[in-house]
């Protein structure tokens, strides 16, 4: 375990000054669980704001209901707007972290990049957020689709470190197998906002 | 005529399924395919097993063993070794498994424990006598093969600053290579006089190196140069003509970036590969399989390399392995995201 005690060389390296909780992107994230156990929350006040009214979509009558519809933006939002903060009782959408304007997708080429803004500049906050948004988008969308997920530049104090954690699929692997991390990243997915 | 000038395609002979989770990596069986011994391929996957299929009589691939019940998570890599009868198979469970092959069965002889965590990668050298292992531990261990299946780790080499991502032994000389995370490709080998190992070089982005992951290598058949790849969209060819145990005071004779093979990839190449008749595999995060060639008709000094053929949707998902059948030329593995292998022959094609 001593490796992983020693903590996060990517925070360390790219300045972060979080020290209490830096150590916590994907190469540490069992010790951030540890840490959140006792040293309780990292961002106690967010801002919460109101959640997007839900649009029905209403199919048109005259179009073939056979055809191809393409995923737009709208059906990529539904699939992670309600994703839970990993400490706040509140949705991603709700604190703003996702928005419907932060996505962008081609259906035709099978391809989606969420950009999400951290609620505070934290390696630990942001990869875990980061973790569930690819989770879920594997989970929900088509295997052809090919997923990018990233820190929008410039809210995040390590986010070259956070996106090159992410979108390496071999560390994404290994860090669902860790029982402690999957097991948060399925209470974040939990579908408790009905 | 030039190579260059056919029209060649990759067309698919046989799809392999089993594995029910992505595919990491292949390796084929060096002692295999030659004198009546059939053609041996072995697979490994996020589904915790190793797979071992064998060609019949008729050309047509099975699956002769599962190796399962030995490591707890995914299998990341696998090797043979030079003769063929023992396979090492490294896994995110931290450790690395030795299998026999004993009349048609696999049986787990060895089990090399002592990285911190996930173990990346495994390679044996050309005789056979010396296995190295990488992990996310950021370090690089050396075993020596004892007799009676036993494993003296003899070496543990520190100097990369993230997650090693693949080591691979020079084709016949004790000169290893690892890549990693932190973007850099470092070199290895013993200093004569005390047996120790030691970082000989480090390729990076001050020695035109990557900037960013580097993913895997491959060496020419002759060993005189070297082929990696890069999350950061290129493969890059080096001279490695030199032997840099004997050459590591001075840095004439060192290796060094020949060219940069960039434009052709959009996403992160997982896998790269050199066949024996000069024929540079890449496999990548867009599904696509593509071939180079060294340009002979070039006149400057640099060597540069063309786009010999593309196989667009090779796989539904990422490529994460490219591999030459050393015994056959021509005959390309490739095993993918989507959980299957593809056994794959380099064909000439009417325009």
């Amino acid at each position: 375990m001593a490796f992983i005690m020693n903590g996060c060389e990517e925070c360390e390296s790219h300045g972060c000054k979080d020290y209490i909780n830096r150590g916590t992107s994907i190469c540490s994230l069992s010790q951030f669980v540890q840490q959140k156990m006792v040293s309780g929350l990292i961002n106690a006040n967010p801002i919460v704001y109101e959640r997007k009214e839900r649009q029905v979509q209403s199919a048109p009558i005259d179009i073939d209901q056979y055809a191809d519809e393409p995923i737009d933006q709208q059906e990529i939002f539904d699939h992670i707007r309600d994703i839970k903060d990993p400490e706040h009782p509140y949705s991603l959408e709700e604190l703003k972290v996702v928005t419907e304007d932060s996505i962008e997708v081609n259906d035709k080429q099978s391809y989606v990049r969420v950009t999400f803004t951290p609620t505070v500049e934290h390696c630990s906050m942001a990869t875990v957020i980061g973790l569930c948004l690819r989770v879920k988008l594997m989970r929900s969308l088509p295997s052809r689709y090919k997923v990018d997920v990233r820190v929008a530049p410039g809210t995040h104090a390590t986010e070259a470190a956070v996106h090159k954690q992410l979108n390496d699929k071999e560390r994404v692997a290994a860090a669902l197998e860790n029982p402690n991390l999957s097991g948060m990243v399925d209470k974040c997915l939990a579908p408790t906002f009905a | 005529m030039d190579i260059l000038e056919r029209n060649l395609e990759l067309r698919e002979r046989q799809r392999l399924e089993g594995h029910t989770d992505r595919v990491w990596s292949l390796a084929w069986n060096p002692a295999a395919g030659v004198s009546g011994i059939p053609a041996m391929l072995a697979s490994c996957s996020g589904d915790k097993t190793v797979r071992i299929w064998q060609q019949d009589p008729s050309g047509s691939w099975d699956c002769l063993a599962v190796l399962e019940d030995t490591h707890t998570r995914t299998v990341r890599s696998c090797a043979w070794s030079p003769s063929g009868k023992l396979l090492a198979t490294a896994s995110f469970d931290a450790a690395t498994a030795v299998w026999e092959h004993i009349g048609g069965d696999f049986e787990c002889v060895a089990t090399l424990e002592g990285h911190e965590n996930e173990v990346k990668s495994v390679s044996w050298n050309a005789s056979g006598s010396l296995l190295a292992t990488c992990s996310r531990d950021k370090t690089v261990w050396i075993w020596e093969v004892q007799p009676g299946n036993e494993f003296e780790c003899v070496s543990v080499l520190q100097g990369h600053t993230q997650d090693v991502k693949m080591v691979q032994w020079h084709p016949f000389l004790d000169v290893l290579v690892s890549v990693s995370y932190d973007n850099s490709v470092k070199i290895w080998a013993e200093d004569g006089d005390s047996d120790d190992w030691h970082c000989v070089q480090t390729l990076n982005e001050a020695s035109s190196g990557h900037t960013s992951t580097v993913w895997a290598v491959s060496f020419s058949s002759n060993g005189d140069r070297m082929v990696t790849c890069s999350d950061d969209l290129t493969l890059k060819i080096w001279d490695t003509s030199s032997n840099p145990s004997e050459t590591s005071d001075s840095n004439c004779g060192s290796w060094r970036h020949l060219c940069t093979i960039s434009g052709y990839h959009d996403r992160t190449i997982f896998s790269v590969n050199w066949s024996r008749e000069g024929v540079i595999a890449s496999g990548a995060a867009d599904d696509a399989i593509r071939l180079f060639l060294e340009s002979k008709d070039n006149s400057v000094d640099a060597p540069s390399y063309k786009l010999l053929s593309k196989k667009e949707k090779a796989h539904d998902m990422d490529v994460n392995s490219v591999q030459w059948n050393p015994k056959e030329p021509g005959v390309l593995a490739s095993a993918s995201d989507d959980g299957t292998i593809k056994i794959w022959e380099l064909l000439e094609v009417p325009r």
